[in-house]
């Protein structure tokens, strides 16, 4: 059977995956997770990681610039909601749009360098957009305190259509479904999966093949007489404009655009998620976002009163012992534990998260399954040089 | 003159800070082949090392004194320095030096610290691929920010210079310019004077040691050294506690400049990593060029002359640099073909 | 054309699996809720939302600590605090309202997307009523716009610029502390009493809205007695090292430095300042002088010596001697061994307003409970008699000019108050920084 999706598996990953993030509420309330806020950042992150995972994953170019791209989707959104509409989808076509032509810009003359001279340099471009939009382009980003939405914006389109918000600032909307809350994450988690089954075309088809020789050995390739860099090119604008929709996303769903989203914490962030959850896996990046985005949000919020609450059970002097400890790894402690995380994750699973999951999964499968050790192929660890 | 002298000044200072977590990063790099994300990290633990120096040197005995209360009702607590109980004028004169007397605390637990890290851990991922470097780096550091964070809390704790070197000095007067043309602080020509004193001993250690030898073969063909039945693992167990070391002395001179807090070794790792790059991947002395360059480039890009004509432009300069040298010369300033490449 | 049914029925079938999905979420939406979070049980939940990581964590932490001890007296525990002090006499000290008040904690990181993601998961997830907190203006604005859209009430804790009650101030949103404006006209006077009136002025300034508009109010201030703008520098943000801002101060003829940094940049820039030898320097005959125009005394301690004898202003200091100040120190002294921050002193009055404000209204709806706050005076705070002012949500209040004190007595007692600027002096009209507050938003 020749199919677009070529095997079974990957239509039952898919339809696993949809399934995963339509019950998102129901699945993520035991974790404390099935709100609303939460549930969208694992679906507007998901969409960063796979995009990101399609250059870096596949191709093995390491950008440390790649929140510019989400900063310059969040800024062309909000700008639209602005002047054109509170519909989202002129927000997110002029948003994806212009993370490509700014992922292009910046892939054309970084991808003239390889290794860790093309990461320094898409580093430099995206802090220099951080530093100017901070400061000296304050009148289009509005500085520090973030691009928002006034109730005096003209929104052309809205004006022609006829709506009017009266007195009250206007949120972002499609056709009357306001966009916050559930909704909101309805909205992202369809695109999710829309840009998963991307992904799993993109790392089916002849050009993904083309972007995993890329990494393998790009000399080969040069020597075959190919030119391997606009197929590496591409990907970076694909992985732009996936950017680009993340942080049009993230505008759609709160309406505000801070210089902060393009700092170079911000590009660290989005590599740590794809490799954390194992890159050039379908799945894992995703998975990686989820559970940082989790971590500063759940854990960062416990305080020493729901400590004392959980540790209830033990004697006094033994409960604020224990509060005390916890204490360390969770509320303004808990970088340490994300920390840990990191290093424990990269140490005895070098593939990431998938790996683990396919290490208990083949515990379980032993040899009969003739898929995991292909999955597994994905997820290995390239070697060195 | 007496407008581009200072900035000269402040630039060949700020590049020796810049210069001398390269230098370590570089070593790094170009011996072992790790991408190490924490070396800003060492950086900040150095400076912590001048700060548990100086709460060491400052422990204080607490006496109560009942007859005066603080405004919330508890007894005044009287509190004077065991050393100054020991010790005397002496101990006062080693609580004000104890940014330098710390550089005696901050070498061997640098040293320490470097080998119980490159033994314990970042010797297993010499062959794992760069971004689990990067992961494992990156993670280590926040672990150490964190753990600096929850002894010393995350406010910047003041470290002052000695009296003797805490002011300024009219170094234009020696250069026979009018009084008051040039004045500029004590404590950073100290630094400044310090940091060259670090790299011509690094250097020199590598040029003119037989270990120095070894480590260069190995930096420019390791697999051949190791053929040569040199335990070639060893040696650079060794330079990874030197490089660690140099970030620590750096980090513990340059806390009278910058108050030190948990965060710092971030704000500095970005940076260096940019001026390693900007010299060339595995070039010790790109390195300590660049890190001069882009500190004399960024004290120029900030005089309001700059600044008026391109408004910003000390805030990208650095960047902008680095783009461009990157773009002319493909791998830095002096960096080797090859290395770090893919 | 096979291929496009497999696919299609694939994609069908993921369409479905959404549509299930989108029906599921009804569960969670009550809509019998009158507005956003109205607590029906026995306890109301109150939102923490302060930095716990990077620079201001130790100010954040300090937040906190003001927070739950806010709490504590709310629900009848410890001295009262303030509580016995406040001017209100309608709590009780029995909860608000009858209901016993809880919090939850999140951490802004001193980031706008985190703290709205941390303000998002209080008011979604843990049904905060109220959302109050932060350490810079930036994370205050953003937050203050989510609250405005998510129908809570939010106290602005430690937030300086003009714009949070300015051109970006909402309905739903309060502010206590003291903005750039009032610190230019508060400070002005006091300068011009020290300094003389024949000054030329270098100012550096953090390159970001709370810097300009800083550096925008002491001039407009202390121009119209004769003090003139030698330069204005913008420096960025978290430049750690400023020398190469602060050489071209030595030769510009100025006489006075106005370092227009807060936080860490002020931790830095000020003794690197001092280090260049400009508080020894003679300049046009007259001693060269250094202002930090906001001082924060917990962050001061980074900069060690060099803030003594430098003038700046302060919200609230803990050295006060009026009997809200000292039963506010006292109980807090008591509960934590340490006096309280400026940050500290105003998230406790933000609480306890917050709560005497829902105790009048009778509700915590916002509009109701805002209603009550607006134009509303009151005294025992700490800061004299106060006005909420209902035009723009902004509390007007004496300012506090402030030096750093010469023989400081511990770590703590760093600043000395110079003058305490009564609130008429500060005053100005509600239009003048522009913005809309528009309607209150009451939510679902």
């Amino acid at each position: 059977m020749i199919s677009i999706l070529k095997k079974r598996s990957d239509i039952i990953l898919l339809l696993v995956f949809a399934a995963v993030v339509a019950s998102g509420p129901v699945l993520f309330q035991p974790i404390g997770a099935g709100y609303p806020d939460l549930l969208q950042k694992f679906a507007i992150f998901g969409i960063f990681a796979i995009g990101f995972n399609i250059l870096f994953g596949l191709t093995g170019y390491l950008s440390f610039g790649h929140a510019a791209f989400l900063g310059v989707g969040s800024y062309t959104a909000v700008w639209t909601f602005k002047l054109l509409s509170m519909n989202p989808i002129p927000a997110l076509i002029l948003a994806v749009i212009a993370g490509g032509l700014f992922s292009l810009l910046i892939g054309w003359v970084s991808m003239r360098r390889s290794g860790i001279y093309f990461s320094i340099l898409t580093l430099a471009f995206a802090q220099m957009s951080y530093n100017l939009a901070y400061s000296v382009l304050t009148p289009i980003t509005n500085g520090e305190t973030g691009l928002q939405l006034a109730q005096s914006d003209p929104r052309v389109l809205d004006v022609a259509f006829g709506r009017d918000y009266g007195a009250v600032l206007p949120t972002p909307d499609l056709f009357g479904i306001n966009l916050s809350g559930y909704p909101g994450y309805y909205f992202c988690g369809a695109l999710l999966i829309v840009c998963f089954y991307i992904s799993i075309r993109i790392f089916r088809s002849p050009f993904g093949m083309m972007l995993r020789a890329v990494k393998s050995n790009q000399n080969r390739m040069n020597y075959t007489g190919l030119n391997t860099r606009p197929y590496a090119l591409a990907a970076f604008v694909i992985s732009g404009m996936f950017a680009g929709l993340a942080g049009g996303l993230l505008a759609v769903t709160d309406p505000l655009a801070g210089a902060e989203r393009m700092q170079w914490t911000a590009s660290g962030e989005i590599v740590l998620m794809t490799i954390l959850g194992g890159s050039g896996t379908l799945l894992g990046p995703v998975i990686g976002a989820g559970v940082i985005k989790y971590f500063e949000n759940i854990f960062s919020a416990f305080n020493e009163n729901i400590l004392l609450n959980m540790f209830s059970f033990f004697p006094e002097p033994l409960q604020h012992a224990a509060a005390w400890v916890a204490g360390l790894f969770v509320g303004e402690g808990w970088h340490l534990t994300l920390g840990a995380l990191f290093m424990i994750i990269v140490i005895f699973l070098p593939g990431g998260l998938m790996e683990g999951a396919h290490k208990i999964i083949n515990l379980f499968r032993r040899k009969t399954d003739s898929d995991g050790p292909q999955k597994s192929a994905d997820s290995a660890p390239a070697p060195a040089e | 003159m007496d407008v581009f002298l200072p900035q000269i000044l402040n630039g060949l200072d700020k590049g020796a800070a810049y210069a001398l977590i390269a230098l370590g990063l570089t070593l790094i790099f170009g011996t072992l082949g790790v991408v190490n994300f924490a070396h800003g990290a060492l950086f900040m633990l150095g400076a912590f090392c001048a700060v548990t120096m100086k709460a060491l040197l400052g422990l204080e005995k607490v006496t109560l004194d009942p007859t005066q209360t603080t405004a919330w009702g508890t007894p005044l607590e009287i509190r004077v320095p065991y050393i100054e109980t020991w010790l005397g004028d002496f101990g006062l004169l080693l609580l004000e030096y104890s940014v330098p007397v710390s550089l005696i605390l901050a070498i061997p637990v640098m040293l320490i610290i470097g080998v119980t890290m490159e033994r314990g851990l970042i010797r297993h991922f010499y062959h794992r691929t760069h971004a689990e470097q990067i992961l494992v780096t990156f993670g280590l550091a926040i672990v150490l920010q964190e753990i600096v964070k929850s002894f010393f809390g995350a406010n910047p704790i003041p470290q002052p210079a000695p009296d003797i070197v805490s002011g300024s000095a009219d170094i234009g007067m020696l250069l026979g310019l009018d009084p008051g043309t040039i004045v500029y602080p004590m404590w950073r020509m100290v630094y400044l004077t310090f940091s060259g004193v670090v790299i011509a001993s690094v250097f020199a250690f590598l040029q003119f040691t037989t270990f120095g030898m070894v480590v260069r073969a190995g930096m420019a063909d390791r697999e051949t050294v190791g053929l040569l039945g040199i335990d070639i693992d060893k040696k650079f167990t060794i330079v990874f506690g030197l490089a660690a070391v140099v970030a620590g002395i750096a980090g513990v001179m340059y806390t009278p400049i910058l108050s030190p807090d948990y965060h710092m070794g971030m704000d500095f790792l970005v940076l260096s990593f940019v001026v390693v790059v900007v010299g060339g991947m595995g070039s010790l002395g790109g390195a300590v060029a660049a890190g001069f360059l882009l500190g004399i480039l960024q004290s120029f890009a900030s005089m309001n002359e700059v600044k008026t004509i391109l408004p910003g432009i000390d805030q990208i300069i650095i960047y902008l640099v680095a783009i461009i040298i990157l773009l002319v010369r493909p791998r830095g300033l002096m960096g080797r073909k090859g290395v770090m490449e893919s | 054309m096979t291929d496009f049914k497999v696919n299609r029925r694939g994609l069908m079938k993921g369409a479905a699996a959404v549509g299930v999905g989108l029906s599921a979420p009804q569960f969670f939406v009550s809509g019998a809720n009158a507005y956003t979070n109205e607590p029906t049980g026995g306890s109301v939940t109150l939102g923490f939302n302060v930095p716990q990581t990077r620079a201001y964590a130790d100010e954040g932490a300090d937040e906190l600590r003001a927070y739950e001890l806010a709490v504590e007296h709310l629900n009848g525990g410890g001295d009262g605090g303030m509580l016995n002090t406040f001017s209100s006499k309608a709590l009780t000290g029995n909860g608000v309202l009858g209901k016993k008040v809880e919090y939850v904690t999140g951490d802004t990181q001193t980031l706008s997307d985190a703290a709205r993601a941390s303000a998002k998961r209080m008011i979604e997830k843990d049904g905060a009523v109220m959302i109050t907190g932060g350490s810079s203006s930036g994370v205050a604005i953003a937050v203050q716009g989510l609250c405005q859209d998510a129908g809570v009430i939010f106290m602005a804790g430690l937030t300086h610029s003009n714009d949070t009650t300015g051109k970006d101030k909402r309905a739903n949103g309060f502010r206590h502390f003291f903005n750039t404006e009032m610190t230019g006209a508060a400070l002005a006077p006091v300068l011009k009493n020290a300094f003389g009136e024949d000054r030329r002025v270098y100012h550096l300034t953090s390159d970001y809205t709370w810097g300009w508009s800083q550096e925008g109010s002491i001039q407009k201030y202390t121009e119209p007695f004769g003090w003139e703008t030698a330069a204005a520098v913008r420096t960025p943000v978290g430049a750690g090292d400023f020398s190469q801002y602060i050489t071209p101060v030595l030769n510009s003829g100025a006489d006075v430095l106005v370092l227009n940094h807060y936080g860490k940049d002020m931790v830095n820039s000020l003794p690197q300042a001092v280090q260049f030898g400009l508080r020894d320097k003679q300049v046009n005959g007259k001693n060269f002088e250094i202002v930090v125009p906001l001082f924060s005394r917990l962050m001061a301690q980074g900069a060690g010596d060099a803030i003594k004898g430098i003038f700046g202003s302060t919200n609230w200091n803990w050295s006060l001697q009026d009997e809200g100040s000292k039963a506010f120190v006292k109980s807090f002294g008591q509960k934590y061994g340490i006096p309280p921050s400026q940050a500290a002193h105003t998230c406790y009055c933000q609480t306890i307003l917050y709560a005497d404000a829902a105790e009048r209204a009778g509700t915590f709806r916002p509009s109701e409970l805002g209603k009550a706050l607006e134009d509303f005076s009151f005294d025992g705070l700490g800061n004299g008699p106060t006005d909420y002012r209902g035009s723009d949500h902004q509390c007007f209040k004496d300012v506090l000019v402030v030096k750093g004190k010469e023989e400081p007595a511990s770590q703590h007692d760093l600043l000395e108050v110079v003058e305490v600027t009564p609130r008429a002096q500060v005053e100005y009209p509600a239009d003048l920084l522009g913005g809309e507050l528009g309607p209150y938003n009451d939510g679902a």
